[in-house]
Parts: structure tokens; sequence; C-alpha cells
């Protein structure tokens, strides 16, 4: 088993070195507590950020908004994650059609189409080419704008277009689905892309075609190495979701804002909504580091 | 189409200030990120753990978030990001010195926020040196700075640089948030003011405010494959 490198970079610390670092940090620890005394602790209690009144409704049970707050909060929760399974749930059945999509053009391209007349192979060619281009650009429009702006897209463009639906949750999933459906196809394709030329090669001597080959050998096996690369893409959906606000979507921090318009308590709210997403993608996070031990 | 020709300033003025934000907060993150990557990877352990709790805060929190602690957070703390206006620099990058602190708040939050993945795009260069590089430097007596600066480093950049480079991507992407923290005029707010409050069409703007973005996304992006692929060359 390979160490990983950061614990070849220098000796394990001695008992003089333990000491100095002990004592180290005993000393900074003061002074952060010192110093965010000054400037967390004091301000905030100042303008009575730690108040029980801004608190309250958050943590106190017997606060008279605590039950109706929560209820909201996990409705947004419950929004977030919906949203984001079914943008992942797109946008990986959408990912993994367009990896296959380019890998299939890609072998068009290549092909001669020698037992046809030759003008009509000729219209072929350029045909697979145009094709392939095509793919290539929207590719490389759709990984280059922001998400914000996708979302922003989805939920203007396509009324003016007159596509709307009634739910703002549509506008959402569309607009990250598009983002991340492109980035997890160029994922799994730069998966296939790095697999070892023999795997190809060995399934065309057995006589599948291309699209057998790719959805046989080189899209499970692209899957598997790309495990870790694609769950952290689904940290980026989940955090994404909460772009929803554009569109007014009713996802966790949509419902945070509607809380501190009736309570005006932002800091306390949002601190609370982050500390839910630091939870469920650390988790996330820990379990693609989970899956990179296993399959590697 | 109209809209483009005659609105060109605003979209121009718009590209002009995104660019401006993203390459404060780029400067900013790799400072940063290559400080945090020096913690996470030193011999103290407190350091390492501080290095690692921040990079596990920033990379789980929305950037939604990390805005809006930095535009609603920062003066309920009594900070008006005063110390950005940096005085040379604040001729050049006007927004700077401004009384108005939305444009620097944002610059803080995306130097925080992609600081994190910057660390991590620096680490993981650091871990594709072969382990046998930074064993055989220690075996010959460097200490840990000297292992660091003449062996692993001048290693580590190579693989680091591609994945530095998404970084960068994704945080002249993210800056598009900006718009809806209080920054005035950026490209996303341009596209904001142009189509709800001015009326003009929707189709038009968004695409002028697209060619805006990706101007910046696609030559990073293609200078990337090309340093990808002579990598892959030389390997």
């Amino acid at each position: 088993m390979t160490r990983p490198q950061t614990s070849v970079l220098f000796e394990v610390p001695g008992p003089r070195a333990r000491r100095v670092t002990l004592i180290g940090s005993a000393a900074a620890t003061l002074v952060i507590l010192a110093a965010a005394y000054q400037l967390l602790y004091r301000p905030l209690a100042e303008k009575g950020q730690l108040s029980l009144q801004m608190w309250g409704p958050l943590v106190d049970p017997a606060n008279e908004y605590f039950a109706q707050v929560w209820q909201r909060l996990g409705q947004g929760a419950a929004n977030t994650l919906i949203a984001a399974a079914l943008a992942i749930l797109g946008s990986l059945v959408g990912g993994t059609l367009l990896a296959v999509l380019r890998m299939q053009l890609k072998a068009l391209q290549r092909r001669q189409f020698a037992g046809l007349a030759r003008p009509v192979a000729l219209f072929l060619r350029v045909l697979s080419r145009v094709l392939a281009a095509v793919t290539r650009g929207c590719v490389e429009v759709f990984r280059g704008l922001p998400v914000v702006i996708t979302i922003f897209l989805a939920g203007r463009g396509l009324p003016e277009l007159g596509v709307s639906f009634s739910l703002d949750l549509w506008y959402v999933v569309i607009g990250l689905t598009v983002y991340n459906m492109v980035v997890i196809a160029e994922i799994l394709r730069s998966g296939m892309e790095g697999l070892s030329g023999g795997q190809g090669e060995a399934s065309a001597a057995l006589g599948l075609s291309t699209l057998q080959t790719t959805w046989t050998i080189l899209l499970p096996q692209s899957f598997r190495i790309m495990l870790p690369a694609l769950i952290g893409q689904l940290v980026v959906v989940l955090k994404d979701t909460s772009l929803g606000f554009i569109v007014s979507y009713e996802e966790s921090m949509v419902i945070a804002k509607q809380i501190i318009g009736n309570l005006g308590n932002p800091i306390q709210v949002y601190l609370v909504v982050g500390a839910g997403f630091i939870a469920v993608n650390y988790v996330l996070s820990k379990l693609a580091l989970y899956v990179q031990r296993r399959a590697s | 189409m109209s809209v483009l020709v005659e609105r060109f300033g605003v979209f121009a003025e718009g590209f002009w200030l995104t660019l401006q934000l993203c390459l404060l907060s780029a400067t900013g993150a790799l400072l940063l990120g290559g400080l945090v990557a020096a913690l996470r990877i030193c011999p103290v352990p407190p350091l390492r753990a501080v290095g690692t709790a921040y990079v596990t805060l920033f990379r789980n929190l929305p950037l939604t978030v990390v805005m809006f602690f930095a535009a609603f957070g920062l003066p309920v703390l009594g900070s008006n990001a005063d110390f950005l206006r940096i005085p040379l620099l604040d001729t050049v990058f006007r927004r700077l010195g401004t009384d108005l602190p939305y444009f620097r708040f944002a610059v803080i939050a995306l130097t925080l926020y992609t600081a994190s993945f910057v660390c991590e795009a620096i680490r993981s260069g650091v871990n594709a040196v072969p382990a046998g590089q930074a064993e055989a430097a220690r075996s010959l007596g460097l200490t840990f700075t000297q292992n660091l600066r003449s062996v692993v480093l001048p290693q580590a950049g190579k693989a680091a640089v591609v994945p530095l480079g998404q970084a960068v991507i994704a945080m002249i992407k993210n800056s598009a948030l900006a718009g809806f923290f209080g920054v005035v005029g950026d490209l996303s707010s341009a596209a904001d003011q142009l189509t709800s409050v001015e009326g003009e069409p929707f189709i038009p703007v968004a695409i002028g405010i697209s060619v805006g973005y990706l101007l910046m996304t696609i030559p990073v992006g293609l200078l990337l494959d090309r340093l990808e692929q002579r990598r892959v060359v030389a390997r």
C-alpha cells in the first residue's frame, strides 16, 4: 500500500517538536480566542445578535415560532433534495447519452464509407464531421456558461419560447441538468479515453460494433474509474440548487429568506442552513473518498 | 438583435467589471489557496487541522451562503472591507475604492470560496509526485522546506496546472452570482437590468451575456486542453 505523499514529506515529529507544537498551539489558541472575542463576539453582542430573541425561534422549543420555523426549514431541505435528485438523475442519464453520442460521432468520423457511391460517401463524411463539430460546440458553450446563467435562461427564456411549467422546480432542474449533463459527459468521456487501447481493440476484434463496445465495455469501466469525480459533481449539483432563488423556487435559501423577512434574524438562519449544507455535502464527499479507496 | 448594438456599452462595461472581479479574486484565491495548501501539507498537526477545516468548510458550503455572509454578515461585524481599498490598485480597479462595499464583499467571498478549490488542486499536484522523490530527498538530508522547494513543488507544478485552471474557470462562472448580491453593472446584473427593468427582449440579451462569459472561459479551457495534451505526450 502506498502512503499518501503528505506523510512522506517530513519525519514523524520527535518529542521536542511535539512539545514545541503543543506550546505553540496553546498560545495560538489563546490569541485566536482573544481575537474572536474582540472581532466577533463583541460586535455581535453589541448589536444583540446573540440574544435569545434572535436565536429563540431556532433553538428554543418553547418559542412560539419554533415549530413553524423548523417545519418551513424542513420543507426547504426537502425541496432542495428533490431538485438535486431530479437534476442528478437527469444529468446522469443525459450525460451518459451525450458521452456515448460523442464516442459514436468520433468513430463515425474515422469511417471512409468505402462501399458506397463516391458522392454519397463524401456527403456522409462531411455530415459526420459537421455533427461532431456541432456537438462539440454545444458542449463547449454549456460547459463555459455559469449555472446562474443557465438557470436564468431556463427561467426567463423558456417561457418566452412558449415552454412554461406551472412548477418553478422544473426551471431549476432544467438549468442544472443542462450544465451538469455536459460536465458529466466530459468526465465519462475522459474516463473512456483514459482506458488502455487494448480494451476497445479487443472488443472490435470480437466483432462488437462501436456502440456495443462503448456501451458494454468502455462505459462501465469509465463509470467505475470516474466514480469519485462523479460523486464530486453530485456535491456540486446539490450546492447549486441554492441558485433556485433566481427563479424563486422554494428551496432552503428562499425559505430562509422568507423566515428572515418575518423574524429579522438573517445571520442565525443562514448559519443553520449553512450547517445543514455542510453536513450533507461532507457525508457525500466522505462517501466519494470511501468509494475511491474501494475502487482502487 | 438591435439591443446588442445599441446597448453595446452596457455589455462591454459588464464584461470589464466581471473581468476585474475575476482577476482580483483569482489572484486572492491563488495566494490564499497556496497558503492553505502549505498548511495542509506542513509537519505541524494543528496547522494541518486548520487547513483541513478550512477546505471542508468552504468546499461544502454553497457559494450563495458564502456570498450572503460576506454581503450581510461583514456589515454586522462593523466592517466595510476597507482594507481592500488598496491605494494604487483602486485606480485600475475603480470599484475597490467606492463607498458601496458590495464589489469588495464579492471579491472576499469569491476568494474565500475558490481558495479551498485551489488548495485541493495544489495538493493533488503534490500527491501526483511519486513518493520515491520525496523519500530520496529526505534520505539525502533535505529539510521539509528544502524538499518542497527543490524537489516536490517543481514537479507538482506540472500536475497541478490543469486542476488549477479548472478551479479558475469555475470561479469565472461563479462570479455571475455577484450580480445578485449587490454588485451593480457586472454581466449578470446587466442581464437582469436590461430584461426586467428596461424591458429589452430576452433572447438577444441572453446571447450577449453568454458571449461575454464564453469570451473568458473558452480561451482558458483551450489553453488547458493544450497543456494537458503536451503533458500526455511528455509522459
